[in-house]
């Protein structure tokens, strides 16, 4: 019965709105609750499936992403932090959709086009660069951010070419190998590049990376609002991510929806068939490998200015496995699995796990008991947030053994993995 | 008449096995040739040659004069010489029109820009593209079934798709391996119509590997016999059809011992 109202695109969107309304409510009311939150999301999950028209479905979601978010962001600043950290995500997952998921090339090290395009704000954003040049004409003013995002794109991309030129006539296997080993050269170079130049200042890291700045603070002086009150600085930080991930999106649509997005699905399918019938291979690849780069660079910009400090520690292998994870969890080659499968692993992370370990610790610290066991013996190597890669690994396998094409998988996919082997 | 194909002393060699020997061969344009020979004669290899999916250890190969070996299959199939497979080599799980406009990549002129941009030169580009792929699938019979997955097609209907994609190329010299295998005698008939109309249409050039030798013997003007790499007879299909080392490489050759020959037991 309810199923069947909500076919009906009246009591759909009802539906939607008295859950978001309701569960922004509740944040409101009590904004610890990470279970409230949590809610939050689902509703926005409910939206995304629910059936109504695109125009009204289109309103909703600006209204949830444009004013919800960042009134409850502004209530609790994590809930903004998370909402940042998983607009950050989503990017990289759609980058890595590109060479992964539409050309199918395994790429192992997509993290390190993350980090030159981190390192290449965060060097000149700050005053390491005056380590190499001398003098003291570093930091650039925090207006060049907006330029460096176009020159992480660039730098990005074009060791994205570069890895790509040598590589891209390996197949499968060994591809990924080299990918996996180009990402690990790029993170020892950061992390040794402090001698005999100080280019990455090595392990230590790089601080204070300039921000951008509010371009519209005179604006917002104007109607009262003050611009350097720390509520609004996150507000601009997710802001620009929307913006990114909305570009993200848009470029890998067009992408797929084009002779470029239709060549690639043939190399797929098919190599030697596919360069027979005229798809140039090398220059079909290098582009994908280009254009998942040069996302990868800008968000990275982004990163190094939002976490002002950086260090070769946060571009690990382990990174590169996680946004992999991200998309094939979210269903390859699907533009809707990538953010979903971004936004499921970022909130896993950061909110799901540490949430349980935070309760976890309460209930110890209170002695509660539970079936006669006093929780205060609990062993404390016994904290959900450490076995966090196991979870993932148990949450990939059951995966591979219930839904191999993912949540929400393109409609290629499923097609692929209907396909019966050949004998 | 000029020739768009020609081949000289082509010899290709795996290993210890000589899978071309010194082969020459020229196509003349606006015409239906056909290789044929036993299993194994390196039919398969010679067009592979010609696709740029092998390069042979010596001779030549040019296409309207210009050299074809060193080139990659892309560059061509830009050229303007594309090929079906002896083994369909679908995009198996694309439409029948995907499959159609993949083929004209070579021929777009749009770049990553235009697609990106949406500009009204991509548009245009665009829809002519899938007008044309809509027509190619009409040509070779397929109308109606766009849509449809190229694996769920009909055997057939596969060697049909394969030959429109290969068209989308806009080739001017078209290389088809073995189109009527496992075709019944009727479609078969029906391609080869359909070859003699491309002819006379888009003035194509065509050349065959057939092994169904009343389609041979029917459709093609010249007429190429390769046995264990070598060429051992070509010409008019008539003419090829009577060549005592032709149904020798067929048949084998007849073993004359005197107590069978002579009638006496």
């Amino acid at each position: 019965m309810i199923v069947g109202l909500l076919e009906k695109p009246v009591f759909a969107t009802g539906l939607v709105v008295g859950l978001l309304a309701l569960t922004t409510w509740g944040v409101t009311r009590s904004p610890r609750s990470i279970v409230l939150f949590m809610l939050f999301q689902a509703s926005i999950l409910v939206l995304y499936f629910a059936r109504i028209p695109r125009g009204p479905k289109t309103l909703l979601t600006a209204v949830t992403l444009g004013v919800l978010m960042p009134v409850l962001g502004t209530i609790n600043a994590y809930y903004m932090e998370i909402a940042i950290q998983v607009g950050i995500f989503v990017a990289l997952a759609l980058g890595l959709n590109i060479v992964v998921g539409l050309a199918e090339l395994l790429d192992l090290g997509y993290v390190a086009f993350f980090a030159v395009g981190a390192y290449s704000w965060a060097i000149f954003g700050s005053p390491q660069a005056n380590q190499m040049f001398g003098g003291s004409a570093f930091p650039l003013s925090p207006w060049w951010f907006f330029v460096f995002l176009l020159v992480g794109v660039g730098v990005a991309a074009g060791a994205g070419i570069l890895l790509g030129l040598p590589v891209l006539r390996l197949h499968g296997d060994y591809l990924a190998l080299v990918t996996l080993g180009f990402g690990e050269v790029i993170r020892v170079l950061a992390n040794n590049l402090d001698k005999p130049i100080n280019l990455t200042n090595g392990p230590k890291g790089i601080t204070p990376i300039g921000r951008p700045p509010i371009f519209f603070a005179p604006l917002l002086q104007a109607v009262g609002i003050d611009p350097s009150s720390n509520v609004i600085y996150p507000l601009y930080l997710y802001a620009l991510v929307l913006l990114i991930v909305g570009v993200t999106v848009l470029v890998n649509r067009r992408l797929e929806d084009s002779h470029i997005g239709r060549a690639w699905e043939a190399i797929r399918e098919d190599q030697t068939a596919a360069q027979a019938m005229g798809v140039p291979l090398v220059r079909m690849k290098l582009l994908a490998f280009a254009c998942g780069a040069s996302f990868a660079g800008a968000v990275g910009v982004l990163f190094s200015a939002k976490q002002i400090f950086i260090n070769p520690e946060s571009f690990t292998f382990m990174e590169s496995i996680g946004v992999l994870a991200m998309i094939i969890l979210g269903g390859m080659g699907s533009i809707p699995g990538a953010i979903l499968g971004a936004a499921v692993v970022t909130i896993l992370n950061l909110q799901v796990l540490k949430g349980f370990s935070l309760w976890l610790n309460e209930l110890r610290n209170a002695g509660t008991m539970i079936l006669g066991y006093n929780l205060a013996n609990l062993p404390t190597q016994l904290e959900p947030a450490k076995y966090e890669r196991m979870i993932f690994g148990l949450i990939l396998v059951l995966m591979m053994i219930f839904r191999p094409q993912g949540i929400l998988p393109a409609r290629r996919r499923t097609r692929e993995l209907q396909e019966p082997a050949e004998p | 008449m000029a020739a768009l194909l020609e081949a000289r002393g082509v010899t290709k060699r795996f290993g210890g096995l000589i899978a071309l020997n010194k082969v020459d061969f020229i196509l003349e344009e606006g015409r239906i040739a056909s290789i044929i020979g036993p299993n194994g004669a390196g039919k398969t290899t010679f067009f592979n040659v010609f696709t740029g999916l092998y390069v042979p250890e010596e001779g030549t190969v040019s296409f309207r004069g210009a050299p074809l070996l060193g080139l990659r299959s892309d560059q061509i199939t830009a050229l303007g010489v594309c090929r079906t497979f002896q083994n369909i080599r679908l995009f198996r799980n694309m439409t029948a029109v995907e499959n159609v406009l993949v083929g004209m990549h070579a021929r777009v002129g749009a770049g990553l820009w235009s697609a990106l941009s949406r500009n009204r030169r991509f548009k245009t580009e665009e829809r002519a593209l899938w007008a044309r792929a809509a027509e190619l699938l009409d040509t070779v019979g397929l109308r109606g079934r766009a849509n449809e997955i190229a694996r769920n097609l009909p055997y057939g209907d596969q060697r049909r798709l394969e030959i429109g994609r290969a068209l989308a190329s806009r080739p001017a010299l078209l290389l088809l391996d073995e189109p009527t295998a496992g075709m019944t005698q009727g479609e078969a008939r029906d391609l080869m119509a359909l070859l003699r109309r491309l002819i006379a249409d888009l003035g194509l050039t065509i050349l065959l590997i057939e092994h169904n030798m009343r389609v041979v013997m029917e459709v093609s003007d010249h007429v190429t016999v390769l046995d264990y790499g070598e060429k051992i007879a070509e010409g008019r299909a008539v003419e090829v059809q009577r060549d005592p080392r032709v149904i020798e490489a067929y048949l084998g050759r007849r073993k004359w011992t005197p107590a069978a020959g002579d009638g006496r037991a």
